[in-house]
């Protein structure tokens, strides 16, 4: 993956960072040109809810739930994705963005398994949680739940691709912070999954590590550690930026 | 190789060429092969061997006619008597008439307005030429603009040539040409990169192919004279698998191209250099989408990144890369040759120049065209297209593929640019144009692209892969006759999210068909909903609301 918003192309003799100034939601707010929507308006303690985006891990924009609208902008843009820029004009809770964050945690719910109170995330699943802060309460949208695998053939950890969201942290980790690059994805459209090495079962990959950071950066149940029941598992994503600076370091 | 030398080469090839009485040209291109062209043409070389006038009759297998609906096609030089559905069993009489008339009943008139009305700029060689003979191109004048660009001209001159020519970019989206090359031509970076885009998917549409089977010296030299532009060094030709012919035809014409020194390094005895490498597409119809593009010949899988940055900024391996289309590339050597301002003098104030379409569907005469921007969608189908066969009625044009919409007959009159495509619900795309009429089921239509939509998302934002299915079970209902109008209003509600929250162009544009579909033929949901009847007949109900075969897509 290329981590291209961490990109290092100064100019040497001008290493100092440009700080750029721009309004969040009406409020004044700094953060240098290296900095992203998302990074700012966390540090101003402005809430802009995400899904697929994960502090330490590169930005992929895939799950279009932290999009604000930007003054001027044709589009609706990624909060975690775009570059701040001087004079920005950002809304991040418009009627408009809410109710289609709203339709986009639907559409996932529509499209596979997600039921909670089966499941070993229940209490602690950040779609669980994102459903909530949106007041998600029915899905307008039929159900498709197609009858997916699950990957037992690891010792100890599981994929069940019912619950997956294809939000690509586990593809992005193992890549960027455990170099390994046992995760990745298969197919197209609604038949996408991520796999193991070239679609191999978990239990016979070659090139896991069995660090499991896949399992602590999953935001749902997706992947999860074996023997733990219902509501049991709680994952910790903290170490993940420590890691991307040591790494960067070595 | 020096311009003398290019002049003294073309000079002895025509010459050759010349002291043929007669020169047969046989369509050697996809539409034509898969109709028995190949056969065709070794027939006529068989009978000229058999009558022993090899020294007077030449045969050659040359790039795309046009008119595949005739195919296979001959055209006899110098008299340019065009023959169709040509068949290994006329090739003696077709050689018989060479010095008398022509074959009445295989010949068609050189006069009618599928060739007389037509301006051919990217295919004025298509045809006319070998393509697999580079001493062809170089007498179709091929490689002077090349030449003139980097022995006579600055990178900033011949960037100002493409922004005079105002060529805007043919892949579908529009963007100018010029300004897309001067953008890559301030960025900064070590290294930089030219892509030219033949990743074409658009269901119908085989402009690009043809380009590349007919002619591919000529986007060799598109790339290089846009490479010298930028400052590239380094070309990929983003080629998909299923268009083996074209691979192979470029393949070889790359390899001619570096014998004679039009690729490699101190081009033309200059300073220049330039390599050109092939990559092959999968079949993922999203590795059009640049950014997937780029994915896919770093190695990578394909599937689209958020811009910014642009690749103009932030290309392969986050160094600035130019992308252009086959056929905007195509455009470049004749304007380089004629200038920038022959070029605008062609089409309208918004878009200049001519745009290839491939006409498919319900038209007399299915095949490729080159027209100029501006021609109205009336003189395309009826005139140069013959209009409907079997007298049918014009119900609707589906322009620009899965993210375009469909025209009906009030806008037949309209002219064809990029403006006033946008302003009627549909865009120019790539240049497909596929005709229905009154047995097309608009509902059905939709259905299919939307089918085609859901199949080629990427899987990577929630909207194109989560909706676009959505969206399809809802027409299946519809064109069941099980919706209702709430399905109505999910299906409208479902096209303003996927719309605007896709992460690429190809989610962003997918709901295009069933916008335009619902905009002009509204009455058609209503009628499958309401009455549970197809209006075109394609959907069948049963009196229990069953389907009995499906609809005919």
């Amino acid at each position: 993956m290329v981590a291209h918003l961490n990109r290092k192309r100064r100019d040497p003799v001008r290493t100092r960072r440009k700080v750029k100034t721009l309004k969040i939601n009406g409020l004044d707010v700094s953060g240098t040109d290296e900095q992203t929507i998302l990074e700012v308006a966390r540090e101003n303690d402005i809430s802009i809810p995400t899904l697929c985006t994960l502090e330490g891990l590169s930005n992929i924009g895939a799950c279009r739930i932290c999009l604000v609208e930007v003054e001027g902008a044709r589009r609706l843009l990624p909060a975690c994705a775009t570059l701040i820029d001087e004079g920005m004009v950002v809304k991040t809770k418009t009627p408009r963005v809410v109710e289609y964050r709203r339709k986009l945690v639907e559409l996932l719910f529509a499209e596979k398994n997600h039921y909670c109170a089966v499941c070993v995330s229940n209490g602690h699943c950040e779609l669980q949680q994102l459903a909530e802060d949106l007041g998600v309460d029915h899905i307008r949208y039929p159900y498709v739940y197609p009858e997916l695998n699950v990957d037992a053939t690891h010792a100890e950890l599981g994929v069940d691709h019912n619950r997956c969201v294809l939000c690509q942290r586990c593809v992005r980790v193992c890549d960027e912070l455990e170099g390994a690059h046992t995760w990745d994805m298969m197919d197209r459209g609604e038949n996408t999954r991520v796999v193991t090495d070239m679609h191999q079962n978990w239990g016979e990959s070659k090139t896991c590590t069995e660090c499991g950071k896949c399992v602590q950066v999953c935001p749902t149940g997706a992947l999860f550690k074996k023997g733990s029941a219902v509501g049991e598992l709680e994952k910790e994503t903290e170490f993940l930026p420590y890691l991307k600076v040591m790494r960067e370091e070595q | 190789m020096i311009p003398d030398e290019l002049n003294e080469m073309a000079e002895e090839h025509s010459q050759k060429q010349n002291s043929f009485a007669h020169r047969i040209h046989v369509c050697a291109a996809a539409g034509c092969r898969s109709s028995g062209g190949e056969k065709v043409a070794s027939a006529f070389e068989d009978e000229i061997k058999e009558r022993g006038q090899t020294e007077k009759i030449a045969v050659k297998r040359t790039g795309c006619m046009g008119l595949c609906a005739e195919g296979p096609m001959v055209i006899v030089y110098p008299d340019e008597t065009i023959y169709g559905k040509v068949s290994p069993a006329d090739v003696a009489e077709i050689i018989d008439s060479l010095d008398g008339s022509p074959v009445e009943r295989l010949s068609l008139d050189s006069e009618m307005p599928f060739f007389s009305e037509q301006t051919q700029v990217v295919l004025e060689n298509a045809g006319r030429t070998e393509p697999e003979s580079l001493e062809d191109y170089i007498v179709a004048e091929g490689y002077s603009g090349l030449i003139t660009a980097i022995t006579e001209m600055t990178p900033d001159e011949v960037v100002n040539e493409m922004t005079k020519s105002g060529l805007r970019g043919r892949g579908g989206g529009g963007f100018p040409t010029g300004l897309k090359w001067s953008t890559v031509a301030k960025a900064d970076g070590d290294k930089k990169y030219v892509v030219c885009n033949a990743d074409e998917g658009d269901p119908g549409a085989f402009m690009d192919r043809s380009v590349l089977e007919s002619d591919p010296h000529r986007i060799i030299e598109g790339m290089a004279i846009a490479a010298y532009a930028v400052g590239a060094d380094h070309g990929y030709v983003y080629l998909r698998a299923e268009y083996p012919l074209a691979i192979e035809r470029l393949k070889k014409a790359i390899r001619q191209a570096k014998r004679a020194g039009f690729l490699g390094t101190e081009i033309c005895d200059t300073q220049f250099d330039f390599s050109i490498e092939i990559r092959l597409g999968a079949g993922a119809f999203v590795c059009g989408e640049e950014t997937a593009l780029m994915a896919s010949i770093e190695g990578r899988r394909g599937q689209p990144r958020p811009r910014p940055p642009y690749p103009a900024n932030y290309g392969l391996w986050g160094f600035p890369t130019l992308i252009n289309n086959v056929e905007t590339l195509g455009n470049v050597p004749t304007i380089l040759r004629k200038g920038g301002e022959w070029f605008a003098s062609i089409g309208t104030d918004d878009s200049k120049g001519t745009k290839v379409f491939a006409l498919a569907g319900r038209i007399v005469n299915t095949g490729l065209v080159e027209v100029p921007m501006g021609i109205t969608l009336r003189e395309i189908i009826f005139d140069i297209g013959g209009g409907i066969p079997g007298g049918g009625n014009f119900k609707a044009l589906q322009t620009g593929g899965p993210s375009g919409g469909c025209i009906p007959a009030q806008y037949l009159d309209m002219p064809v640019d990029y403006g006033s495509l946008a302003k009627v619900g549909s865009i120019m795309g790539s240049g497909g144009m596929i005709v229905m009429d009154d047995s097309s089921c608009m509902v059905d239509v939709a259905k299919y692209f939307m089918d085609f939509c859901r199949t080629e998302s990427c899987g990577k934002c929630i909207p194109c892969r989560a909706g676009t299915p959505q969206m399809h079970k809802i027409l299946t209902k519809i064109t069941n006759g099980e919706a209702t109008h709430r399905d109505l209003d999910i299906l409208k509600d479902l096209c303003d999210l996927v719309e605007n929250t896709s992460l690429c162009g190809l989610g962003q544009t997918s709901a295009n068909p069933v916008k335009s579909t619902l905009k002009y033929f509204e009455e058609e949901y209503i009628a499958h909903i309401e009455q549970g009847e197809c209006p075109a007949g394609v959907c069948k109900f049963k009196r229990t609301g069953e389907v009995i075969n499906g609809c005919s897509s």
